[in-house]
């Protein structure tokens, strides 16, 4: 039985075992940042139109938080778990639970982004001619980045975290280590898992980071001279 | 309708017994309900210490950034070998299955938001006010009980509901470590292929953790000073000014 | 009287779930080329009004043409990029450079690079600005050059008009004088149509060539002149406004030119004794001016006239000279802390005469 030749082994991690399926490793790996990237693709997508919807119409902004804090508030599984009798173990399962969990935070910060704006600004813009769209195109977004990149980063991190819990629906990119490692009593596998997952939070969390800096200039101040 | 009318029936089906449903209710609360005690009376003490000495905010700022890059699956998982070697170790624990994985997770999981929001509470006590305390005489533990505290309970309450709702609802992966739960059903019958009771471990588990957002939401109302009034939501949270540092992320789920 | 740049016809404006108007019934006229500072309490319904010249607020009834177009007729972006407009907090954009800040209004009308590049150029020297700030960020500049950036921005595509919304509110005193004195050197250079809003009458007296004081509710309590205005203000509301130190205000409207001045007591270097003792008794001073060939060269102590004749006195000089372009406000404080009692009035190097305390008060009186 597979079990007991894993658990029989005393050693909590064994680096031989990572050595030798390295291939299956790094097609999970690979696995995981599709499912991120799709989540928060898609999310950020879903958030915008939202975020525009509230911004607009401010009555609807009450009404689209409450409805994606609940489906914030459901818990991962539970959400598969109500996707699975109608869509199946399929990646689009693990996608509309993903892009579910993104929504609350990226709405919040890309409306909260934009309302953080200096008021003058957008007055002084409106006043010498900026029409609607542009103003929020050349003004709005690019000022409202920070708030908005603080959100997508939130979101990448916990995306990258809920990806794991896909493993029980089929998918789950390093989550698949973890959950074969628990059915197997085999540490190493649940080490390796979720050390992955540590990794490419932090990874991606960087990423963004300096993707930030590279897009916000501005906020950089120049030494004299 | 069919789908409908089966599940109806398995609610009334499967109240009673060991694995009906009254019973997995209390299994997932007992857990979650220890587990967030638990990690309160560690965590709360700690980290409201902390706040009012005012140190501390570099491991505030890690523990905020590792729990939250750490995967509650993982943590999970990681805590059976654990308990397991425990149960190997300790006299008293026959069984590194089922409760004592579930807890020892969800207490770990626990502790990193309570832990920040009442640091984060604490240090966020307007400097005047508490000036003005120690002016009058407060000092030590006197200033933090009867003047910090009180000031960043609003902060603190809200890392506790944040905390409750996460801890309700990884609890439901207790079952794959053994452990009932209602998380039981939607496992169960992802192996067995039964929709019906997927869905109704579902229903119930999203019962559950709005159940209990709402209740310390409602919490949060009775308890804090009337003087601090608790914002209702109907303004924009403005996130930026609240995680400036990383500080405490956790505060903009609230 | 010309055709106005800027025409306000029995505008009204009405802010939904206010039963109170905030501009009531307001017409107005702005000539071309001339400065129109909008002054009041807050609540007046000044930046409400400035605001609608732009359509930032859109009247509820009434009508405003801008160089005869009524502004209803016109796109508000389009007619937005034909006015310039500067605001008390600036609003320059954050994540842009003053250069790029600047070429604002040329970009949205579709200008080409260089002639985008030499018009920025040209506004970074009109406005003073350093060059060397050109491709910084607003945030490293300070309050009186980000304002600067700020009223180079508004002229980049050569408006004819300027809208300008407590444009100095934000900068310190010293820094604010500064600003206004070169507002009105530009304005001198450039003649544009301004309309400024303010809560300061001092700077709607330093800065207009006409002032409308409104009242609460938006009701034009008076337009005129600043001279005008303080010479003959219309009813308690204005008089209150302008303050106390209403007199004071005028007099640094007036300038010594359009003030019959004295001989004063002044006498030739051939004069005896008894000439300057009498030109002294005319005034009641103590002291003596002495004319060289018609150049006042100095003054004397009438104890001074005991040391010898007045061809040979040494002269004392006068310590401050007034000329025909300074105002009256200048001429009193020079009579009031010089001890001569009289000031002095130089028309270049030539005495034209002297400025007495009753002169001026006299002209105060018409």
């Amino acid at each position: 039985m597979i079990v007991a030749q894993a658990a029989g082994d005393p050693r909590f991690f064994r680096w031989d075992w990572v050595w030798g399926h390295l291939d299956l490793i790094g097609a999970k790996v690979l696995e995981h940042l599709v499912l991120t990237g799709i989540a928060l693709g898609v999310g950020l997508a879903v958030s915008f139109a939202l975020a525009l919807v509230g911004l607009r119409f401010p009555r609807t902004y009450q009404p689209i938080t409450w409805v994606t804090g609940l489906l914030y508030t459901i818990p991962s599984l539970a959400l598969f778990a109500f996707l699975v009798p109608v869509t199946g173990f399929t990646t689009l399962t693990a996608e509309i639970g993903l892009v579910s969990y993104t929504l609350l935070i990226l709405i919040r910060n890309i409306v909260a982004g934009v309302q953080g704006i200096d008021p003058a600004v957008r007055e002084s813009a409106l006043g010498m001619g900026y029409g609607r769209r542009r103003l929020f195109i050349e003004i709005e977004l690019p000022l409202a980045l920070p708030v908005i990149l603080a959100g997508l980063r939130i979101a990448a991190v916990t995306t990258i975290g809920l990806v794991t819990v896909t493993a029980l629906i089929g998918k789950g990119g390093v989550g698949f280590f973890i959950l074969r490692g628990l059915n197997r009593f085999f540490d190493t596998e649940i080490v390796l898992g979720t050390a992955l997952s540590v990794l490419l939070a932090v990874a991606v969390d960087l990423v963004l980071v300096t993707t930030e800096r590279w897009l916000t200039p501005w906020s950089r101040t120049r030494g004299a001279g | 309708m069919g789908f409908f009318a089966d599940l109806g029936r398995w609610f009334l089906e499967n109240w009673s017994g060991d694995a009906g449903w009254l019973v997995r209710i209390w299994q997932h609360v007992e857990v979650s309900a220890v587990a967030v005690v638990a990690a309160v009376l560690v965590a709360l003490p700690l980290g409201a210490w902390l706040g009012h000495t005012g140190r501390g905010g570099l491991a505030v700022v890690s523990v905020v950034n590792i729990g939250r890059a750490m995967p509650s699956f993982g943590i999970l998982a990681l805590a059976l070998p654990f308990t397991i070697w425990l149960a190997d170790t300790v006299w008293f624990i026959d069984n590194g299955l089922g409760f004592a994985p579930t807890f020892v997770a969800l207490f770990a999981l626990a502790l990193p938001p309570v832990f920040t929001n009442t640091w984060a509470g604490i240090r966020g006590v307007d400097p005047e006010i508490v000036e003005a305390a120690r002016g009058m005489g407060f000092t030590g533990r006197r200033l933090l009980r009867d003047v910090e505290f009180p000031l960043a309970l609003p902060v603190i309450l809200t890392g506790v509901r944040v905390t409750a709702v996460q801890v309700v609802a990884t609890a439901t992966l207790g079952a794959l470590v053994g452990y009932g739960g209602l998380g039981r059903y939607i496992i169960d019958g992802f192996a067995t292929q039964d929709d019906v009771r997927i869905v109704a471990g579902a229903l119930l588990v999203a019962a559950l953790s709005v159940l209990t957002e709402a209740m310390f939401s409602l919490v949060e109302r009775r308890v804090v000073s009337p003087g601090l009034g608790i914002e209702r939501q109907t303004t924009v949270p403005t996130p930026e000014t609240r995680f400036r540092n990383g500080e405490h992320p956790e505060a903009v789920l609230s | 009287m010309p055709e106005p740049m800027i025409s306000l016809e029995g505008v009204t404006k009405v802010f939904p779930g206010s039963a109170a108007p905030a501009v009531d019934n307001l017409t107005l006229e702005v000539a071309a080329g001339e400065v129109a500072v909008l002054v009041g309490h807050s609540g007046c319904g000044k930046t409400t009004t400035l605001k609608m010249i732009n359509r930032l607020i859109d009247p509820t009834s009434g009508r405003i043409t801008v160089a005869g177009e009524d502004v209803m007729t016109v796109p508000a972006p389009e007619l937005r990029r034909r006015i310039g407009y500067v605001i008390q907090q600036i609003g320059l954009f954050p994540h842009r450079t003053i250069a790029d800040n600047i070429a604002t209004v040329p970009r949205l009308l579709g200008w080409d690079r260089t002639r985008i590049d030499e018009r920025t150029d040209e506004l970074i020297a009109l406005v003073d600005l350093d060059p060397a700030l050109r491709n910084r960020y607003p945030r490293e500049l300070s309050g009186g050059q980000r304002q600067r950036a700020g009223v180079a921005r508004a002229l980049a595509a050569d408006p004819p008009v300027l809208l300008m919304d407590e444009p100095f509110g934000a900068v310190d005193p010293i820094v604010r004088s500064r600003l206004q004195d070169e507002l009105l050197d530009l304005q001198r250079r450039l003649h544009k149509t301004i309309v400024l809003v303010t809560h300061d009458i001092d700077e709607a007296i330093k800065l207009g060539d006409r002032v409308a004081i409104l009242q609460v509710g938006g009701v034009l309590a008076q337009h005129d002149s600043p001279a005008a205005i303080l010479r003959d203000p219309a009813g308690p509301f204005v008089e209150e406004f302008l303050g106390s130190d209403r007199g004071i205000k005028r007099l640094s409207l007036m300038p010594i030119r359009d003030v019959p001045l004295e001989p004063g007591p002044v006498v030739s270097r051939a004069a005896d004794p008894e000439e300057a003792r009498a030109a002294m008794a005319r005034y009641g001073v103590d002291w003596f001016g002495i004319l060289d060939d018609g150049n006042l060269e100095g003054w004397a102590w009438a104890a001074d006239l005991e040391q010898g004749p007045i061809a040979s006195l040494p002269a004392r000089s006068f310590r401050v000279r007034l000329g025909y372009d300074d105002s009256l406000r200048d001429a009193l404080d020079t009579v009031i802390t010089s001890h001569t009692g009289v000031a002095p009035v130089f028309d270049g190097e030539r005495f034209v005469g002297m400025l007495t305390a009753e002169a001026i008060s006299r002209e105060l009186a018409r």
